[in-house]
């Protein structure tokens, strides 16, 4: 590098954007994405661009590849210098060469990213056997003996066998890796990672990013890292790019960043950062038992396999739920979790096993006998974009269950939807809007208004704020946290995010292929972890902590 | 002044929502003229008709359009003009009737099906099966005498047909739809299960259906003029669109007007019937844009 660097005689990384200036024309205006923008990275460097979804971040790296719709899109201005030639100038041929030879990406969702009709080998070898240059064109064997070995190199086990793979087949995780296989096939110079691990469960997300650290350094390439997750990126980046808005609000190395931070921005999003454990305990400790849960086991017909195999969701957990007590339950996905969460109201039907709530067995009753009993227990979900019913606005959401369960009459019903809103901090205007209108963190505001209109006892909150950037994540918790407490709820919290769980939760229990691996007072989990798995969760959670 | 709270419950529905974004849309509302105005014309023919429908002239015979019969004359001297709005008075009403039959059946089996699932479904929609593989023609016939030949049981024979598609779209949008968390949250509430269809499911499998419901009413008027032709709908002298196209083609190179009117009204009614119909799409859909 240095040797090309004297040739060319400038100070040139291998990619340096200056000044980089992408506005969408949209019908209410200009929308300025990325404003005045400027990075470099070299080869082996790791460059993180970090921010809350809107600010830029993703916008800046498609920019790069020619790969934004224009319009509404145009690039405004700037130079993104790539060894020596315009990214943003260059002819779309050239770009195409360009992005699958010299440039790779890789993207969030390993699923969507690839075909469900081919195997995975088949995608893998494609960029080979049909390469635009003709000369480097492979045989089929020679490609498959050359992605097997990337297949390797990417920790696939059994990869010669795994080639002839589907990618329903594949676990998350070995999607991502196969993504990265297939990223790395012509030997990229630059490799573009948008948000690489956001969909991936916590232990998985440790073996990624320690692969693609370890990759970058073996095959010297330079890595731009896309993540909304401060503390995902201390741990592989060299330099942080924090934007919002679309303007740079912080550009240092990673230690400056963490250690002296200048930007207000900075200092926001590394205080979202949930750590620590919850703050004031609640006093329930002592209380009373609201939620008995006794053997439950709930098993499912496997359809996709011939046989009659059942498969184990929960299998055989019980514990119990004191009143007034946020109990956390973790672990990753597949492991149950969220089964348990609907068994326990009745949602999902169970195999065996019952539910007592305050004396009555819950599982005993008849659908129809459950309807008195569904306002007293409510569910919170994931993704605020699925639990809302886009026809209906705030108002009719809101308003359903109150008439429903006659909490309001026809005459007061506005001024409880109104009260609701104050309630979950929505705007009272709003309340014409429909979902789509509202930022992920605004529909998880509703859904949450939804969920206590019935003024219930009971609470299973669903993965509530995964789904939601860092600093709206800490504002959901804060609220969920008043809301417990001055409405003197239960809950049960279901999170695969621990440093989340540990911040909010006064019980935790951990679960591992449908098993209670473990279950205690939170701290005393976080400081005496017994069981092995408990232990592999807690040592894989990232830090903002550079000492780690 | 007003309080939000007022305006809000009169504001707040999706159906109102709907009529206020329509009203907005230029085609739609073109669409919607022009149907409203074939209507009242086909309601009002009776009186204002210029000529009696069967009234023949054998002696004027065919002729092309003149003061005295503005669209012309057929070849047995019965004017045209007063020939397509009797038959508008039929065709349009076929077209609405046995659409809203296949639409009321169409919906509520396929999300009954739909959402219950398993055994109910599996039975249910075999049923459709069947009556997809049972011969049309075989059907109509048998109804025709059984109960004789009258306008009604047209309705019934087509729309009793027409259901069956309405069913399996509206059921593989259900499917899709019972799983989306929006309707277990529906569930947690507490919300019987024909309240959930009602408010969370049909509502949104509006976008599809509109769609089908403006391909199906032109298909059910053309299906009128076939059995028509086959002398199992209406009869001469009563007329009907598709029933003057059939004659109108027959006679095309010698006398192109008595195809090219008809013609023209039918296209008239499906270009209009698509305009309104993606209007209402739109208009349905939240999400679309609000201009």
């Amino acid at each position: 590098m240095h040797l090309t660097q004297e040739l060319q005689g400038t100070d040139m990384a291998l990619l340096d954007v200056k000044d980089l200036k992408v506005f969408f024309h949209t019908r209410n205006g200009v929308v300025k994405a990325v404003d005045e923008v400027s990075f470099s990275v070299d080869k082996g460097e790791t460059l993180a661009i970090v921010g809350e979804s809107g600010s830029g971040k993703s916008v800046t790296c498609y920019s790069l590849l020619d790969l934004l719709p224009k319009p509404p899109a145009v690039i405004e201005g700037g130079t993104a210098n790539f060894d020596g030639e315009d990214l943003l100038a260059c002819s779309s041929d050239r770009m195409r060469q360009l992005r699958g030879n010299h440039i790779a990406m890789i993207f969030q969702d390993p699923m969507t990213s690839l075909n469900p009709f081919l195997t995975i080998g088949e995608q893998l070898i494609e960029p080979l056997i049909y390469h635009p240059d003709t000369t480097l064109r492979l045989s089929r064997k020679a490609a498959r003996t050359e992605a097997i070995n990337l297949l390797n190199e990417v920790g696939i086990i059994n990869a010669d066998t795994r080639f002839d793979s589907y990618p329903h087949e594949f676990s998350g995780g070995m999607r991502q890796r196969a993504m990265i296989a297939m990223a790395l096939i012509n030997k990229p110079r630059l490799l573009i990672c948008d948000e690489p691990t956001t969909a991936l469960d916590v232990t998985i997300q440790a073996q990624i990013l320690k692969l693609i650290k370890q990759l970058q350094k073996t095959r010297d390439v330079a890595v731009i890292f896309i993540s909304h997750d401060l503390g995902v990126v201390a741990g592989i980046a060299d330099n942080v790019l924090v934007m919002c808005e679309g303007k740079t609000q912080e550009q240092n190395t990673t230690k400056e960043v963490f250690n002296n931070c200048t930007s207000a921005y900075t200092k926001k999003l590394l205080s979202a950062i949930p750590k620590g454990a919850k703050v004031k305990a609640s006093d329930a400790q002592a209380g009373s038992t609201l939620i008995k849960v006794n053997h439950v086991k709930t098993y499912f017909r496997d359809f996709s396999s011939s046989s009659d195999v059942l498969v184990k969701a929960v299998d055989d957990v019980s514990l119990d739920i004191k009143k007034g007590e946020i109990f956390g339950l973790v672990g990753e996905s597949g492991s149950g979790k969220s089964t348990l969460g609907r068994s326990i109201l009745q949602l999902t039907p169970m195999t065996s096993g019952s539910v007592i709530y305050s004396g009555t067995d819950l599982c005993a009753l008849k659908p129809s006998q459950l309807l008195p009993w569904r306002p007293k227990l409510q569910m919170i979900f994931q993704d605020p974009y699925a639990s809302l019913n886009p026809r209906m606005t705030v108002y009719e959401t809101l308003a359903e269950p109150l008439l429903y369960h006659a909490v309001a009459n026809k005459k007061t019903v506005a001024q409880q939807v109104q009260k609701l809103m104050d309630a979950v901090g929505l705007d009272r205007s709003s309340v014409l809007k429909y979902p789509h209108e509202f930022s992920g963190g605004q529909r998880q505001r509703i859904a949450i208004g939804r969920a206590i209109a019935t003024n219930p006892e009971f609470i299973v909150a669903d993965e509530p704020v995964s789904a939601l950037d860092v600093t709206i994540q800490a504002q959901i918790l804060e609220l969920i946290l008043d809301l417990v407490k001055q409405r003197n709820l239960t809950m049960l919290f279901i999170s695969h995010d621990l440093s989340v769980v540990r911040s909010i939760c006064d019980r935790v229990a951990v679960m591992q292929h449908g098993k209670l691996v473990e279950q205690g007072n939170t701290e005393t989990i976080w400081a005496i972890p017994k069981m092995p798995y408990t232990q592999e969760l807690l040592q894989a959670i990232p830090t903002a902590d550079l000492k780690r | 002044m007003h309080s939000p709270s007022q305006t809000s419950q009169q504001r707040t529905s999706l159906w109102l929502d709907a009529w206020i974004k329509l009203r907005k849309n230029r085609m739609a509302l073109f669409g919607f003229a022009v149907l409203a105005t074939l209507c009242v014309v086909s309601l009002l023919t009776p009186w204002i008709a210029p000529y009696n429908y069967e009234e023949q002239d054998l002696m004027l015979g065919a002729t092309p359009p003149s003061a005295a019969h503005w669209l012309g004359t057929d070849i047995f001297g019965r004017d045209m003009l007063t020939r397509v709005m009797y038959g508008g008075r039929v065709s349009l009403m076929v077209g609405f009737v046995a659409t809203a039959v296949a639409l009321v059946i169409g919906i509520l089996w396929g999300a009954i099906a739909g959402f219950i699932g398993g055994r109910v479904d599996a039975i249910m929609m075999r049923i459709v099966d069947i009556m997809y593989a049972l011969p049309f023609m075989i059907f109509i016939v048998l109804l025709m005498v059984v109960f004789g030949r009258n306008i009604l049981l047209l309705f019934v024979a087509i729309g009793a047909v027409e259901w069956l598609t309405m069913a399996r779209i509206v059921r593989s949008q259900v499917m899709a739809l019972r799983k989306q968390e929006f309707i277990e949250a529906a569930y947690s509430m507490g919300l019987s299960r024909w309240a959930i269809i009602r408010r969370h499911i049909i509502p949104n499998t509006l976008g599809p259906v509109i769609v089908y419901t403006t391909l199906t009413i032109p298909s059910v008027m053309l299906l009128e003029a076939f059995l028509s032709f086959l002398g199992l709908g209406i009869q001469p002298p009563e007329s009907s669109w598709g029933l003057l196209i059939n004659y109108g083609v027959e006679t095309m190179e010698e006398y192109p007007w008595l195809l090219i009117f008809p013609g023209i009204t039918l296209s008239l009614t499906l270009f209009a019937l698509n305009f309104l119909g993606d209007g209402l799409r739109d208009a349905l859909d939240p999400r679309a844009s609000r201009d």
